[in-house]
């Protein structure tokens, strides 16, 4: 029996999506739509105009105590103590090792932290942390809760259409949230998402879920997507995906992810693995994450072998074909001689050699908005 | 011409000693959008049950199975240029490849399709 035949529970939005034609596929544990009109259509609409997905496999938390900052900066390589109120920032959980547990995101609520971790992981995440935090940190998962991403470039436009609350919604800048009502059902809004477009996420009473979708999607600019296009559009954002991109195996530094070890914390260390990812930063990692744009037409997938002449030197992590790009791209891991971009290497796929050249990531512009309106 | 299907969603029309084969159209909606088809080139040969082409999905990659034995005497050219055709055309323009039998008795096991339609019916 394969992972993907395990018991998939469902989620809040189950008879939503398949009274809207989704095909559900188990995921992370969870019945979730894969796609409804299909992948490619669903990804286009996104990049155009509005899409709505029921992320709400993922584990929201709060953490709260005394010394809360400096106990979430001994398991979190991030600046914590300097997060502003209504702040977001991306972090990683790492091991001892440096090796990466989880990544995610945590803002600053009035007297807690928020943070959103993978919903695949998110058992391993909780008991990590329990483990991890002193005793005077409460953490508690918010099973009763949904998380919807609205995301695209006229998500702004027709959330702002249905949300009221004590601001308007452009005082949100990316990786900015506040709270805010959405057809009268409260709701934590964020400025944020996975596809690389300016859009939102929103956090809401599992009960209330259903009356938020259903009115998101009333709004001309948004229709529902799916895992499919989710994936396809993160990896042309150039976002690494947990589980095949990052895993315990993988640093911050081999994963091209040290923007998330902020300037104070690599002058102090004190976060777990410091001693391996302050050295890797210093002089560089053995093997490093970079995107590939592939010649030709066929996709070079998860797994597929990445080689220099006669040489491995590295395993694609994740690839597919970019509806936007309208091309094969990849991620993957190379030795770093052949990590710079313009370097030419070669995947095999199904014992063919395709020509392969390292890019810089996102394939796609980030069109992030950074300032408050939109 | 008399059209047989199998198990795995290959279609295979049949005119004498030629026939035509492709991916129905319940294969074509569980795949999805197709971005790639890999078609053996004239002069293959191909065993029944065994892998004959690749279909690639923006998800994943997928064996075609050829529901017969035979010699490959075209591949549909036109995929390669817009494999979308298998999503809208896959019992027509979205053919993969053409094959001279090698022992039309193979084909008595295949279904009819009014036993397909049956059969999709109770996946």
């Amino acid at each position: 029996m394969s992972a993907d035949d395990q018991i998939a529970e469902p989620l809040p939005l189950d008879m939503w999506h398949r009274s809207r034609g989704a095909r559900m596929v188990p995921f992370a544990g969870y019945a979730m739509p894969i796609q409804y009109e299909g992948i490619i259509a669903e990804h286009t609409w996104t990049r155009e105009h509005a899409g709505l997905f029921d992320v709400s496999h993922m584990g929201q938390l709060t953490l709260s105590g005394e010394g809360l900052d400096d106990a979430l900066e001994a398991v979190l390589p991030a600046d914590v103590k300097s997060l502003a109120l209504g702040r977001m920032r991306y972090s990683l959980l790492l091991n001892e090792s440096g090796g990466i547990i989880d990544d995610l995101m945590f803002s600053r609520w009035p007297t807690k932290i928020y943070m959103v971790v993978n919903g695949a992981v998110k058992t391993g995440d909780i008991a990590h942390l329990r483990a991890h935090l002193p005793a005077a940190i409460t953490l508690e998962h918010m099973t009763e809760r949904a998380l919807l991403a609205l995301q695209g470039p006229e998500a702004f436009a027709a959330l702002a259409r249905v949300t009221t609350g004590k601001w308007d919604l452009s005082v949100l800048s990316f990786m900015m949230g506040g709270p805010f009502q959405i057809g009268g059902v409260d709701a934590w809004i964020s400025r944020s998402g996975y596809t690389g477009e300016d859009g939102f996420e929103i956090s809401v009473d599992a009960d209330q879920v259903e009356k938020v979708a259903d009115l998101l999607c009333a709004q001309p600019e948004v229709k529902p997507i799916g895992l499919g296009a989710r994936d396809s559009l993160r990896l042309e954002a150039g976002l690494p995906l947990y589980g095949h991109d990052l895993d315990t195996r993988t640093d911050p530094v081999s994963a091209d992810l040290t923007f998330a070890i902020s300037k104070r914390r690599r002058a102090e260390g004190g976060f777990p693995g410091a001693d391996l990812i302050l050295k890797r930063l210093a002089e560089g990692a053995p093997t490093k994450r970079v995107g590939f744009a592939i010649e030709g037409r066929l996709p070079a997938r998860e797994g597929a072998e990445i080689f220099a002449g006669d040489t491995k030197v590295g395993t694609v992590t994740s690839g597919g074909f970019a509806p936007t790009v309208n091309a094969p791209i990849a991620m993957g891991y190379v030795e770093a001689p052949h990590a710079a971009p313009g370097s030419r290497l070669e995947i095999e796929v199904r014992g063919k050699r395709l020509a392969a050249t390292v890019t810089p990531m996102p394939f796609v512009p980030h069109r992030y908005v950074r300032k408050g309106a939109a | 011409m008399t059209t047989y299907f199998t198990q795995d969603h290959e279609w295979i029309s049949v005119e004498g000693d030629s026939a035509t084969v492709g991916i129905t159209d319940y294969a074509q909606a569980q795949l999805g959008d197709v971005v790639f088809v890999e078609v053996p080139p004239a002069g293959t040969e191909v065993a029944k049950g065994k892998e004959a082409a690749v279909v690639e999905s923006v998800k994943a990659a997928s064996d075609v199975y050829a529901p017969v034995s035979g010699t490959v005497t075209e591949g549909n050219a036109a995929l390669e240029a817009d494999p979308a055709l298998v999503n809208t055309s896959p019992e027509g323009e979205g053919w993969f490849f053409k094959l001279k039998l090698a022992d039309p008795a193979e084909l008595e096991g295949l279904m009819d399709e009014t036993a397909y339609k049956a059969f999709v019916a109770g996946l």
